[in-house]
């Protein structure tokens, strides 16, 4: 009888514990590494031959070709052709 | 440092289409895809309607870069989201997870199969050699590369649509609106989350 109550015992605590070993499941995303090939950064072409609005730039230097993208960004501003003059 | 974006103003956008046009024009883009659309609200509602032209928006916390489940996404160094089509499967988890619709999916085969994925790409090709015609034949003109701007925002005719880095073309914006003799209502809290109760402040730290 003794073993009996004791064998349920071992059981019941079993069951009751098995809850705590459960794996956590709430997913961790990691964020992810590109894998694809590199690109060449646009400052690093050589500008084209043609007559650019705005300035050109030099090859590598990015500075210089966000200076030109950006002159040529205000061109889109036509207020400045219409208000000032 | 550069960070390239659109936008646009829906106050000057007239539907014309020139845009897409533009795009499809110069990337060559195959039917059934749009790298950019424009979509209108309040259609024939006089004085409520309002157009506004959507492409990739180029997000800073870019979402398709966030599912894709080979990791083909990457941003150049001047904000541009970008993606290797020779990795990408065709799933379309991007198009699930991108709130503007911006990634497309040509048909490839007999059976309506999905191909590769296509998007706006800012008029700056992708990661085969700058200007070849193998980067073309990929992902289209590769304008930045040239010193010019995306195509359609340099055709627009009315200029709603603004392109460039991100600081620039809100100066230019700014100015408009100023103009317009509107002020910070045009963009920001109460443009967003509507004007609230009468003198309620937004919250700290909000924008205004």
């Amino acid at each position: 009888m003794r073993r009996a109550t004791l064998g349920a015992a071992a059981i019941a605590a079993a069951l009751l514990l098995a809850a705590c070993g459960e794996a956590q499941q709430v997913t961790v995303y990691k964020q992810g590494k590109y894998q694809g090939k590199p690109d060449t950064q646009a400052w690093n072409n050589t500008p084209p031959a043609m007559e650019l609005r705005g300035s050109s730039w030099n090859k590598g230097d990015r500075s210089s070709w966000e200076t030109a993208i950006n002159q040529r960004t205000m061109g889109q501003n036509e207020d400045n052709r219409i208000y000032k003059q | 440092m550069a960070r390239m974006k659109f936008l646009c103003d829906a106050e000057r956008c007239i539907e014309c289409n020139g845009c897409v046009t533009a795009c499809k024009n110069e990337n060559e883009v195959p039917w059934g895809v749009n790298r950019r659309r424009v979509v209108t609200i309040n259609d024939g509602v006089v004085g409520a309607e309002k157009s506004i032209s959507v492409a990739c928006m180029h997000c800073s916390d870019a979402p398709c870069m966030a599912v894709c489940p080979v990791d083909c996404f990457y941003k150049t160094e001047d904000g541009v989201v970008l993606h290797d089509k020779d990795l990408c499967i065709g799933c379309g988890y991007c198009f699930y997870a991108c709130p503007f619709g911006a990634p497309q999916f040509p048909q490839a085969g007999a059976f309506g199969l999905r191909g590769k994925m296509d998007k706006c790409t800012f008029c700056a090709g992708g990661p085969e050699a700058d200007r070849t015609e193998a980067e073309f034949k990929k992902y289209g003109r590769n304008r930045l590369a040239e010193g010019k701007l995306p195509a359609c925002a340099e055709m627009c005719s009315t200029k709603a649509l603004l392109g460039g880095d991100g600081d620039v073309i809100a100066d230019i914006y700014r100015e408009r609106v100023t103009r317009r003799g509107k002020g910070s209502e045009v963009w920001g809290w109460g443009t967003a989350y509507g004007p609230g109760k009468a003198g309620a402040q937004p919250p700290a730290g909000g924008k205004s």
